[in-house]
């Protein structure tokens, strides 16, 4: 399978497509369309110019294709990788349960959609981790790529596999899975990363571990490999390095300026469903709100904003290309975008786009009237409802989670989209939350049951539907001290605002498993002695775990015991502030004094304004790296208090479709 | 006054290789996307959802290639009809390309009504004597009786009626890996169409489909059979036709 060429380097050559004995296979599987490629911007890889020196790359989203696919980071680094004369990247999906079947009997590894190669014939496999319920699918998709799933049961003759995302900043529970993690931003780390395997491939080495320490001097990029995780009692002592030239602490790359990087170019258009089937353009990254449970948050900052102008050329250029019809701004919270404004207006009133019915979906909803005004300029449908996600249920509660949401707010906000013809409102909630009583879990029936009576006014068919997940304390953030709730009080709390929810018509319900929130909350903070945890539950057919027909709680509290392992000790206690975290050793730019001290201030119910309009009240985002915020525009949006919708779930992406008001109609 | 009637246009297009695995639905939106590209003045429902006025015809089945596609598009403006197979094409997904093209005159019945009947080519992997046994016994039978599944009732019907033909031939030139032959059918679409997976169900043969696909779509009855394209025009069909 893999053959040394001029003079011992290693050159993974073409080896040629599975297609054929890949395609009897897909007749017999659900949606096989999810296998074959051939998506608009899809680059078809010249292996013929390839020498044993070209880095190639499997980017791997280890969920289904309908998932997977949209996913903008992955579409980002297909590109810039391709653009390189020293890489070449495909992409790969996990493989549905039918399709697996197949393969594992016809002996058919992962395979890249692009060409349909073999996952082994590529140097580098990595990983786009947006969970801590994915992790046993990557187990999976390794063992079906036939790569060891422990690296150190790996030899030089196996593709060195990375991940990147939002879930690797405790990557802790995967340390014997995974080579190497990029931290933060991934676009300058692939490259980065690429010019090292490069080297070491053009050498003619076979020493995996050689390549690997080189990989720790890229700078975001953390070998786990490379350091020693010392227990004492139970306790963690230290992640501390192995050799001197591996970092103690690894910082997270962060890229200055996204004018810089004005991607994806071409965004993949998929020839069959999937979760997000619109033109997406990244508006900035990182946010400044500072709502304390927010990981994303907090790991993403500073914020960088991308300039109002780049982002209107490349809404334009995009929907010229693709056909689209349906653009989303994305971020943590566009409609604090500053130039949020200037873009959506430019958008509506640019003829040059075709015939003139482009929709603007604005991810995460602020709540105020201002933002609701500006959905009401652009409508085309309002067949979806409008989201907003207050989080919790009285000022108390949002004043310590730092979502100074009032609820005059709410209700303004709730009353403008009802009035301006919409006929559902969806409002996110987290339950579980530090410092929570009964009093504020049924505030949110009662935030409910008045926004149900506002739209009574308008529709007499209005709706309102409350989404209320379980809260899981994340790392590197103030919450990370906190004792999540156990399965059972999660459930209590559930079941006594569900009895309150049924008494008002036109008020819905809908609520996360608590079992999932409770094995999300396992890994979250926990550390390298979970590996063969997640192991064991992968070996017993745990896949698929975020999806509800395949999450099964009890194999991973099984596992738990059988590995001498609390739960209780991983989930439910509440830390110290002398605790050393699976973590200390990473860095995502807060200062953990910060954080603690914001931790006491949510105690106390102190709320944070955005620091993007407000002082600087160092959190060390800034100040660790010499960057400050980038705005597009000196000025804040207008309008009222805090208030953006996050919802975790879909990747803080609720989309609002949007469109131009045909003539004619109100 | 009723309002003037808005240009109509019916495509016939091939939908060949990879893109086969893409469902019925799936080319909806496809089509609506390279409608959108090459910025046709295509119609609009009325209403909350707008949808672009595109009326497909008989579904095929997913994982089954065909020849012989048809989508009826209505403008919102006169276009150039022959210009539109090259303009349309390039937009269009490899493996699925325009291949005739009319302008529909006056009221027009839907495809999903006027098709009467279809062809297929079924490429199988079974033995050209036991293939040939199978379809003499298929077409010699005076009824045959299959039981499926409608609105969640079991309905036996007899669809000998609707085996209009059914050819064994060999698969020299056909390019077809693993078959050995192909099953040349000949179904009806109406009263109650017989899909080509059903006909190969019957009796169970001992082979199994490698590759299907369709070849014709006929509206009108058998003898007097046409392409759909041949259909309201007020000038001679497209000369790409494929009335055989």
């Amino acid at each position: 399978m893999v053959t040394t060429v001029r003079g011992g380097g290693l050159y993974r050559g073409w080896m040629g497509s599975l297609w054929t004995q890949l395609e009897p296979l897909l007749a017999r599987v659900e949606k096989p369309a999810r296998y074959i490629g051939c998506e608009d911007g899809a680059v078809t890889p010249d292996y013929t110019t390839a020498t044993n020196a070209t880095v190639t790359w499997l980017l791997t989203y280890p969920d289904t294709y309908e998932i997977g696919l949209p996913n903008q980071g992955l579409q980002v680094l297909y590109e810039i990788l391709n653009e390189r004369d020293d890489a070449i990247a495909e992409r790969s999906y996990a493989p549905w349960i039918d399709l697996e079947a197949e393969m594992r009997t016809a002996d058919l590894p992962l395979f890249s959609v692009d060409t349909h190669r073999a996952a082994t014939d590529f140097d580098v496999i990595a990983f786009n981790l947006s969970s801590e319920l994915v992790y046993t699918n990557v187990l999976n998709c390794l063992d079906l790529a036939k790569v060891p799933v422990r690296c150190a049961d790996r030899t030089h003759e196996h593709p060195i596999v990375g991940a990147g995302g939002h879930a690797t900043f405790n990557p802790e529970p995967m340390a014997d899975f995974l080579d190497w993690i990029g931290l933060g931003d991934g676009e300058e780390i692939v490259g980065d990363v690429t010019a090292v395997v490069s080297e070491w491939k053009a050498s003619g080495s076979t020493d995996r571990e050689a390549v690997l320490r080189k990989l720790s001097q890229v700078e975001g990029v953390y070998v786990p490999a490379l350091y020693d995780a010392e227990f004492r009692d139970d306790k963690l002592i230290g992640i501390t390095p192995r050799f001197p030239e591996v970092p103690e602490v690894v910082e997270k790359r962060t890229v200055a300026d996204l004018a810089d990087w004005p991607y994806p170019k071409n965004q993949l258009v998929p020839l069959t469903e999937v979760v997000h089937d619109r033109l997406s353009v990244e508006v900035f990254r990182g946010c400044t709100r500072g709502c304390r449970f927010c990981q994303a948050g907090m790991i993403t900052r500073p914020v960088r904003e991308r300039p109002a102008e780049q982002v209107r050329t490349m809404i334009q250029e995009g929907v010229r290309r693709t056909g689209y019809d349906e653009v989303a701004l994305t971020s943590l919270s566009t409609a604090d975008f500053s130039g949020i404004t200037e873009v959506v207006k430019a958008t509506i009133d640019d003829e040059s786009m075709g015939c003139g019915d482009v929709s603007v979906s604005l991810p995460s909803l602020r709540v105020d009237a201002f933002t609701v005004g500006i959905a009401a300029e652009l409508q085309r449908g309002r067949r979806s409802g409008l989201t907003f996600a207050p989080e919790a249920g009285s000022w108390r509660m949002r004043q310590v989670i730092n979502k100074l949401i009032t609820e005059e707010d709410l209700y303004a906000s709730v009353e403008g989209a009802f009035s301006q013809g919409w006929r559902r409102v969806k409002l996110y909630f987290l339950t579980g939350l530090p410092t929570e009583t009964d009093e504020d879990t049924l505030g949110i029936a009662e935030l409910g049951r008045n926004c149900v009576e506002i739209g009574r006014k308008y529709h007499s068919g209005a709706s309102v539907t409350v989404s209320v997940g379980g809260f899981v304390p994340k790392p590197f953030t103030p919450f990370q001290w906190f004792g999540q709730n156990t399965i059972e009080e999660l459930k209590r709390k559930i079941y006594l605002l569900r009895d309150e929810v049924r008494k008002t018509k036109g008020l819905q319900m809908k609520w996360h498993e608590p079992a999932a929130t409770f094995v999300e909350g396992m890994s979250s903070r926990g550390d390298r002695r979970l590996g063969p945890v997640i192991e064991q539950v992968w070996r017993n057919g745990g896949t698929f775990q975020e999806w509800s027909e395949h999450f099964d709680v009890d194999r991973w509290t099984e596992a738990m015991s059988d590995h001498g392992l609390s739960v209780e000790w991983f989930t439910y206690r509440h830390r110290d502030e002398d605790e050393v975290f699976p973590w200390d050793h990473l860095n995502a730019g807060l200062h953990k004094d910060f954080l603690w001290h914001d931790w006491r201030d949510a105690l106390n119910e102190v709320g944070l304004e955005d620091c993007r309009w407000t002082p600087c009240y160092d959190c060390g985002a800034c100040t660790g790296y010499g960057i400050e915020h980038v705005v597009a525009s000196a000025t804040p949006p207008a309008g009222g208090s805090q208030g953006t919708g996050q919802d975790l779930a879909t990747g803080h992406e609720i989309p609002v479709a949007l469109g131009v008001r045909p003539a004619g109609v109100l | 006054m009723t309002p003037p009637r808005k240009p109509q246009v019916r495509l016939r297009y091939s939908k060949l290789g990879k893109i086969r695995f893409t469902s019925h639905r799936d080319m909806a939106r496809i089509w609506e996307r390279a409608v959108r590209k090459v910025q046709l003045p295509i119609a609009y429902s009325e209403g909350f959802s707008p949808r672009a006025k595109l009326s497909f015809g008989l579904a095929l089945p997913t994982v089954f290639e065909s020849l012989a596609e048809y989508v009826d598009l209505t403008f919102d403006e006169p276009v150039d009809v022959d210009g539109l197979p090259g303009l349309l094409n390039g937009s269009l997904p490899d493996g699925v390309k325009i291949t005739g093209a009319i302008a529909l005159e006056g009221k027009v019945t839907s495809l999903q009504e006027c098709v009467e009947s279809t062809t297929w080519s079924l490429f199988v992997d079974g033995d050209v004597e036991q293939l040939t046994a199978w379809a003499d016994e298929v077409l010699s039978a005076d009824t045959i009786e299959i039981t499926r599944q409608r609105k969640g009732k079991d309905r036996t019907d007899d669809v000998r009626p609707a085996i209009l033909d059914v050819e064994i031939r060999s698969t020299a030139g056909a390019n077809v890996v693993q078959a050995n032959a192909e099953v040349h059918a000949h179904l009806a679409a109406k009263p109650r169409a017989l899909r080509p997976l059903e006909l190969l169900e019957i009796n169970s043969p001992p082979f199994s489909l490698v590759l299907g696909r369709r070849v014709h779509q006929f509206i009108a009855p058998v003898g007097a059979r046409r392409d759909p394209l041949a259909i309201g025009a007020a000038t001679a069909p497209h000369s790409l036709s494929c009335v055989s």
